[in-house]
């Protein structure tokens, strides 16, 4: 798989003496969906915001599908399209002229019948002629997004593109994403819903204090770090653990009520089966027996508390 | 060259003009008719002539000078500081578009706005009182050449400024006062001798001189010396605006 966007050694450092980021070096890959994750202030907007031409770097360099951010700066944005963060928006103009407006600035030739495919698409069809500062919070976002998409970008940044937004467009922007990587297109979104990340993504990447401390696969992250539990109910509640029962260091819950058992799934014998007859053998009599994996937000969270 | 974002920054910047009529068009052009209905008819009639033009048709390149000086100024400061102020330019900023390209199109719509303003106030001019224009083509010259470097004024304004306040202020205490100051409703040789050398400081005197000149053949300084003095003065913005982009001045971080 080739490489898209490729980042080595960038740092920032802003005038006040902030360290946004700190020596990141990552590659996405062409047509895969990147989820940046961390917590606020990790640096994720600043990271886009280089790679955009929005922030100058202190050190590093940034290529986009091949061409220099700064050297070949024309070549690499052309690529490129961004929906911010915060709800940037012109007041006066049309939702068409302003979406035709960025089309132009990209250096594509006007093409009206794409510009209404696009607003078709975010269900802005109808409000083509609105002034945007007649149009609700959710869809200036979806213009925000017409407006990455207006001139064909090969790339896709969307930052925090769910913050403050309702369920069924969220879910649009889910289905549009998917239908972009259809298209080839590649697209790297920050975030820190984790389930956004465990819905959409292919890869994710951990970002922390201006540091990427983890890229992985989504499958792969969710295997290796994933934990999961057994929680088995029982009849009658007890007070201690059984002797007989220590190798499984079992966790008394709910008054005694429960025993929860920790394992690795990935092991090839997770120990459930003898755990079961142990508890027989035992005559612990339970009544049933439940299990939960790890969320992605737990993995998170342990990676960003380290 | 990246054509299609100038021309779209530039539609964009006229099609702002147009929902602003009033604003933008209508307001100059009332205010310069009420400078003409005082100074001219009021006033101007007891005032004799200056150097064989009525005192009416003598203040008419002055007042075109002060509505393409502070117009220009105001339009380009707006134009990139109200997107700055907004969030939107970044849309701008990380579109694969020159910074040549980006001045070209701000400064190019403000430039041009002033000069449609300019042509209508002279229309209007014209019907108050008789206007001739001895050198047409220098008279095209310094309109143009002074719409242009003002407008860059503007644009470094409006990258400079930090709130609207500042956005006001250099055009309220810096360019009403130096238009006034320089000319524009009188010769520099009605001054005390002291004054006329202090007012030679003033870069708007060579404008509106030379301006002037290219009108009644009248200048308080020579021609040679106005468009010279325009050309260092489009020189220096240049030179600012060209280090901002290379800095990135309150641009980007």
């Amino acid at each position: 798989m080739t490489t898209m966007l490729s980042v080595s050694n960038l740092s920032k450092v802003y005038e006040g003496g902030f360290t946004a980021l700190k020596a990141v070096d990552l590659d996405i890959r062409r047509g895969e969906i990147f989820a940046l994750l961390g917590p606020n202030g990790a640096g994720k907007t600043t990271l886009i915001s280089i790679v955009c031409g929005l922030v100058n770097a202190s050190t590093g360099t940034v290529k986009v599908g091949g061409h220099d951010i700064v050297t070949d700066y024309r070549a690499a944005r052309s690529l490129i399209g961004l929906v911010p963060q915060e709800l940037t928006t012109e007041a006066f103009e049309s939702v068409f002229s302003a979406v035709s407006f960025t089309r132009g600035l990209f250096g594509k030739p006007a093409d009206p019948a794409y510009i209404e495919k696009v607003l078709r698409s975010l269900s802005l069809w109808d409000k083509r002629n609105h002034k945007i500062m007649t149009l609700s919070g959710g869809m200036k976002r979806r213009l925000l997004i017409a407006k990455a998409l207006s001139h064909e970008p090969r790339v896709l940044f969307l930052d925090e593109p769910t913050a403050g937004v309702d369920v069924e467009l969220r879910r649009d922007m889910w289905n549009l994403v998917r239908g972009l990587r259809e298209d080839g297109v590649t697209v790297i979104l920050t975030t820190h819903y984790i389930e956004e990340a465990e819905e959409m993504a292919d890869r994710i990447g951990v970002i922390t204090h201006g540091e990427i401390i983890l890229v992985e696969d989504k499958a792969t992250l969710m295997h290796k770090l994933g934990k999961k539990q057994l929680t088995v109910h029982l009849h009658e509640p007890i007070d201690t653990v059984p002797e007989a029962l220590a190798a499984y260091a079992l966790e008394r819950t709910d008054d005694g009520h429960a025993l929860t058992y920790t394992y690795d799934a990935e092991r090839e014998h997770p120990g459930i089966a003898d755990l079961l007859a142990d508890l027989n053998a035992a005559g612990v009599g339970f009544k049933d027996v439940n299990t939960t994996q790890s969320s992605l937000e737990d993995i998170f969270v342990s990676l960003v508390k380290q | 060259m990246n054509l299609y974002a100038i021309k779209a920054i530039y539609r964009f910047e006229m099609a702002r003009a147009w929902r602003t009529l009033t604003q933008s068009i209508i307001s100059p052009v009332i205010s310069t008719s009420l400078y003409f209905v005082v100074f001219g008819a009021a006033i101007g009639s007891r005032i004799p002539e200056v150097d064989g033009v009525s005192y009416g048709s003598f203040i008419v390149p002055g007042l075109i000078m002060l509505a393409l000086l502070t117009q220009s100024v105001s339009n380009a400061s707006f134009g990139i500081y109200f997107p700055r102020f907004t969030g939107t330019i970044y849309e701008v900023l990380s579109a694969p578009v020159s910074y040549l390209e980006i001045v070209i199109a701000y400064v190019g719509a403000a430039a041009t706005k002033s000069l449609i303003l300019g042509s209508i106030i002279l229309a209007t001019a014209g019907l108050f009182v008789d206007i001739r224009i001895e050198h047409p083509l220098w008279m095209l010259l310094f309109f143009v050449l002074t719409a242009f470097t003002f407008s860059l004024l503007g644009f470094i304004i409006g990258i400079w400024a930090d709130g609207f306040e500042k956005l006001q202020l250099v055009p309220m205490l810096i360019v009403t006062p130096l238009t006034f100051l320089g000319g524009s409703f009188y010769s520099i040789h009605m001054l005390p001798p002291f004054w006329q050398t202090v007012t030679l400081f003033n870069p708007v005197v060579y404008l509106v001189s030379g301006f002037r000149w290219s009108f009644y053949g009248l200048a308080d300084v020579s021609p040679a010396l106005s468009l010279g003095m325009t050309l260092l003065f489009l020189v220096v913005c240049i030179g600012v605006v060209a280090w901002i982009f290379r800095t990135g001045y309150r641009l980007k971080p």
